[in-house]
């Protein structure tokens, strides 16, 4: 009884935390439970490309509209380093993850310091893990199908 | 006929190649910029240098290149670079685009500035000749 209540708090904290990244009715967002985390990749070329040159091109879901509207508008200080584009690009690259973002408030900025993400990798991921992996922008270095989407825990 | 399916084919796979330039290429055109030759031993200077002018994770080109530019790097993220001398990487120096794009975003980075013509030239000649 008292996994249920707490599986059931979980996934409410869950949905509260990350509303866009519950919705199972269209191909956004996360689906299935904590161990076949489904989220839509990034179908967007330029996104893709461009995005994917130093991290994996992050899941648009994964921020909501007002993140991705400051990140995109600060890109010569993005986490410490110069990511510059052209301004078509950026615009571009800007537009597809406004209209595919996530929902929230606020324009929080580093995924991993989401509740939902702090929530999954907090007693999954040790010192060691996380040193192999260098940051925890590396997804790819444990969630071996991150570019596409795939963030089963392996 | 068969010229018909070749010319179409030919429009497909070129982008892919991105084969807009090459480092001799790149060497003429930025020394030219310049209005000097192009100095390799000054290039790889500059390239081992801690400069520290510009975003204090990124003081110097080897924090993620490493001082071999034969070996793969590893930027902030985790994430592997490719070499980036031609001699382990065939593809690099190959898009103008490209590297106008890294020069404008890391010289940002690691100088706090744009680099000129002249230190584009010499780092291009130093990585070519490696």
């Amino acid at each position: 009884m008292y996994r249920m209540l707490l599986a059931a708090a979980t996934a409410g904290a869950i949905i509260l935390t990350v509303p866009a990244l519950a919705d199972d009715d269209d191909d956004r967002g996360r689906r299935g439970d904590d161990h076949h985390t489904r989220v839509s990749a990034v179908t967007h070329a330029a996104t893709k490309a461009e995005c994917g040159a130093c991290h994996i091109a992050y899941p648009a879901g994964f921020l909501p509209a007002a993140s991705w509207r400051k990140m995109m508008g600060d890109l010569d200080n993005h986490f410490g380093e110069s990511a510059a584009l052209d301004e078509a690009t950026r615009a571009d690259i800007q537009a597809y993850l406004v209209s595919h973002a996530g929902r929230g408030s606020g324009a929080p900025q580093r995924i991993s310091e989401l509740r939902w993400f702090v929530d999954e990798h907090r007693d999954e991921v040790s010192r060691r893990e996380l040193a192999r992996a260098g940051s925890w922008a590396n997804c790819g270095e444990c969630h071996r199908g991150a570019e596409r989407g795939y963030f089963d825990d392996d | 006929m068969k010229y018909l399916l070749i010319v179409p084919a030919l429009l497909i796979a070129t982008p892919a190649l991105a084969q807009s330039t090459s480092p001799s290429d790149l060497i003429q055109r930025y020394s030219a910029e310049a209005g000097r030759a192009a100095d390799a031993g000054r290039g790889k200077s500059f390239f081992l240098a801690n400069h520290g002018s510009g975003k204090p994770d990124t003081p110097s080109c080897t924090t993620c290149h490493t001082k071999n530019p034969r070996s793969a790097g590893k930027a902030r993220t985790g994430k592997t670079i490719d070499p980036l001398a031609p001699s382990a990487n065939g593809a690099r120096l190959t898009d103008l685009a490209k590297v106008e794009k890294w020069f404008r975003r890391n010289c940002d980075s690691v100088l706090g500035r744009s680099c000129t013509a002249g230190e584009k030239a010499d780092v291009v000649a130093w990585l070519a000749s490696q």
